[in-house]
């Protein structure tokens, strides 16, 4: 097939073009170790909130030291509604959705994953500036999609208390839910 | 009776391609308005009527409409074109019309759903969100319907390849004839999703569904649905664009290339619209990613054939220096500027899909008005705005009649062009500040982030005004040409010519061996789906039983 110049010039330019994203692309992904959520889990929806992998809902540390957040999401609201994390800590959020797919986002970072009722979604980040993040939910769920919305704040690493047994806000759960 | 249209032989021929194109400008006008009440609501007007229920109701009425029935009519109505000055006549033209009257009748299966609040589910219908029956039932049937169009698609072909074994189809043919096979392959998504999985659940008949599986099946279909909006639209850009400015195709061998490198490379990568979902595991959505990256090859390749394409327009129109040409570009033809100011739009849109697409970006963007911001280049732009103009080229061909108000046909495009920038630059802006998509209203009780991007949701909707006016035009024409155009005999259709015809002709190669090409689609789509899909499959999965909260 004979091609004209110029465009032999411009699909090789293309080319390298292609091959910058791929390698940039493989680079972030594989080398600094930057993928999407792709957690694999399965959960039965009916009993979501009770399930021990995701009850109780809300803020915990486990045996390592490490933060865990939990949420479940129901129509119109996050389940807990309200998290306090400390900035500066790698922060694993477990997901789940107790009725329809709902989309976690905290407004104003990367940090997102679909909550897709039957599965658990996993996600660890990390928050460099403390203050108030608005969650919202980015997938459409139903009349009340536009008030589903959360809190996540963030506060300075030693002003951080980590939440003690008691404060488990399964409580309070039941009674949004409700 | 009208004065016979030159190149489209018979009248029944004729009243089969107009019939899809009312129902074109039908649905596209009803949308529309769905559209200007989105746009009124996104401003926070108190209007009447005006509530949650209603703008859902109507995003999904929009969608629907916009993305599934407008579009879809127009493509087939386009391929009979095609394939009738192709080969002569319109085969098959009972099941022609039969097909047709399916699809009409499944849209108003759905419609009446939508409009009746009992399938406010968007046009992505993710389960367990549950529809009426007739929802699915409906756009299953117009599935099927285009099913029939395509199979008449590929049969032209066969003929119009049987008659000249050694010169190749015209390029118009290979194109819509590569599109209806791209949709064959799309479609075993959805058709599986609502054969095995929405029709039975919604009808009773087993209790759940998995909604992983099913989001899989529809981004298995829904990104190679954006190419069949588009490869029509590329279509009328080499094959109809270059002729009405006044040149040349600039490589149409290129352009054969370009066509096959679609129907490959569009269904393997669904799972770049389903990064942040879990179950599927990181190195597939990696796959996945790095062909959706290789579909920017063909697209650029386009862009200069048809940039090519246009400069010898301008120059053979007395363009002089390096962009002289540019300016001497027909841009009062309806036509050749509905075509150019989509494509400039497409431009932008182009460089925001390989955001979506990338790995680590699309945590940014997904799902926020971002995605309704780039989608609104592409298939509200790239796509909608060619067809656009693709009317006012053809009706006058189809009806013998002359544009009626010409004067608003050479404005609407750039109304479009104008409400298009401030509808969708804000709406990108307003995601990357984190904006999800499809809310009814934006303020979320006054937090403080969402004060950020109060003022530019209103600048949005002004430009959802100006698309609305418009859409207004462009109903007004088309109505105006279909009922009262002064009747006129209209040029024959006439593809463009090649810019220069290599010695001994053209030959048929190897971007025109369909047969080949779908059997490496089929291989490509394997290979990125069957593990995957195997792995989903063996996992101990719950359903879920369907919610209305709607």
């Amino acid at each position: 097939m004979k091609v004209d110049i110029y465009e032999r010039v411009w699909m090789w330019g293309v080319a390298v073009v292609l091959a910058v994203f791929f390698i940039s692309t493989a680079v972030a992904a594989y080398g600094r170790q930057f993928h999407p959520p792709s957690h694999i889990e399965t959960i039965d929806p009916r009993t979501a909130l009770t399930d021990p992998r995701m009850a109780p809902q809300g803020v915990s540390v486990d045996a390592d030291g490490r933060v865990h957040v939990r949420v479940v999401g129901v129509t119109f609201a996050w389940l807990p509604a309200e998290a306090t994390v400390p900035a500066g800590t790698p922060i694993t959020f477990h997901l789940t959705a107790a009725d329809v797919v709902h989309g976690y986002q905290i407004v104003g970072t990367n940090g997102q994953a679909m909550a897709i009722p039957g599965y658990i979604s996993q996600f660890t980040t990390q928050f460099m500036t403390p203050g108030e993040y608005l969650i919202a939910c980015n997938e459409y769920c139903g009349v009340g999609h536009h008030m589903m919305a959360g809190k996540l704040i963030v506060v300075p690493q030693e002003d951080w208390e980590p939440p003690t047994a008691s404060q488990s806000p399964a409580l309070e759960t039941e009674e949004v839910a409700g | 009776m009208t004065t016979p249209a030159p190149g489209l032989a018979s009248t029944s021929e004729r009243r089969l391609i107009l019939a899809h194109v009312w129902v074109v400008v039908l649905s596209f006008g009803v949308a529309a308005g769905m559209a200007m009440m989105q746009a009124l609501s996104r401003a926070n007007l108190e209007l009447p009527y005006r509530s949650a229920r209603m703008y859902y109701m109507s995003v999904t009425g929009h969608g629907v409409l916009m993305a599934l029935v407008f579009t879809t009519f127009f493509i087939m109505g386009i391929g009979y074109v095609i394939a009738q000055k192709e080969t002569g006549f319109i085969r098959w033209r009972k099941f022609a019309w039969a097909m047709f009257w399916l699809a009409v009748l499944g849209t108003a299966l759905a419609g009446w759903a939508i409009f009746t609040f009992r399938a406010s589910v968007l046009y992505t219908f993710y389960p367990p969100l549950q529809a009426h029956p007739a929802f699915y039932i409906g756009l299953t049937l117009v599935v099927v319907g285009s099913w029939g169009w395509a199979a008449n698609m590929i049969v032209s072909w066969r003929a119009a390849r049987r008659t000249s074994q050694e010169r190749p189809v015209s390029l118009a043919m290979h194109a819509t004839t590569v599109n209806a096979l791209l949709w064959c392959l799309a479609t075993l998504g959805v058709a599986s999703e609502m054969l095995f999985l929405l029709i039975p659940w919604s009808l009773g008949w087993v209790e759940t569904v998995d909604p992983l599986l099913a989001r899989t099946l529809f981004w298995y279909f829904g990104h190679p649905l954006v190419y069949f909006w588009l490869l029509p639209a590329y279509t009328i850009w080499y094959t109809v664009l270059p002729r009405e400015a006044g040149g040349k195709l600039f490589s149409e061998p290129l352009g054969r290339m370009v066509f096959i490198l679609f129907l490959i490379l569009s269904t393997p990568v669904g799972f770049h619209h389903q990064f942040q979902d879990p179950g599927i595991s990181a190195n597939w959505k990696m796959l996945h990613t790095m062909l959706t990256m290789a579909v920017t090859f063909p697209s650029l390749v386009t862009a200069f054939t048809v940039c090519a394409s246009l400069e010898v327009a301008g120059r053979l129109r007395g363009g002089t220096g390096l962009f002289g040409w540019i300016r001497r570009l027909p841009w009062g033809e309806p036509f050749v500027a509905a075509c150019l100011l989509a494509m400039l739009l497409f431009l932008v849109g182009g460089f925001g899909g390989a955001v979506n697409a990338a790995y680590a970006l699309n945590s940014v963007v997904h799902n926020t008005a971002w995605i309704q911001g780039h989608f609104h280049l592409t298939v509200g732009s790239a796509t909608a705005l060619t067809f656009m103009g693709a009317c006012y080229w053809l009706v006058p061909k189809l009806t013998g009649r002359e544009l009626e108000l010409r004067l608003l046909a050479q404005v609407q495009p750039y109304l479009w062009f104008g409400g298009m920038v401030l509808f969708s630059f804000t709406n990108h802006v307003t995601g990357l500040m984190g904006l999800p998509r499809r809310l009814f209203e934006t303020g979320y009780a006054d937090a403080a982030q969402a004060q950020t991007w109060e003022s530019l949701t209103s600048v949005s909707a002004l430009g959802g005004i100006l698309l609305f006016v418009s859409a207004g035009f462009f109903m007004l024409v088309m109505l105006g040409t279909l009922l009262a155009g002064p009747r006129k005999e209209q040029p024959a259709i006439v593809w463009a010519e090649p810019l220069a015809e290599p010695a001994g002709g053209f030959r048929n190669g190897l971007w025109d061996r369909l047969g080949l090409w779908f059997a490496v689609a089929v291989l490509l789509v394997v290979l990125a789906y069957a593990i995957p899909l195997w792995d989903m499959l063996s996992m101990t999965r719950y359903g879920s039983p369907g919610f209305k909260p709607f």
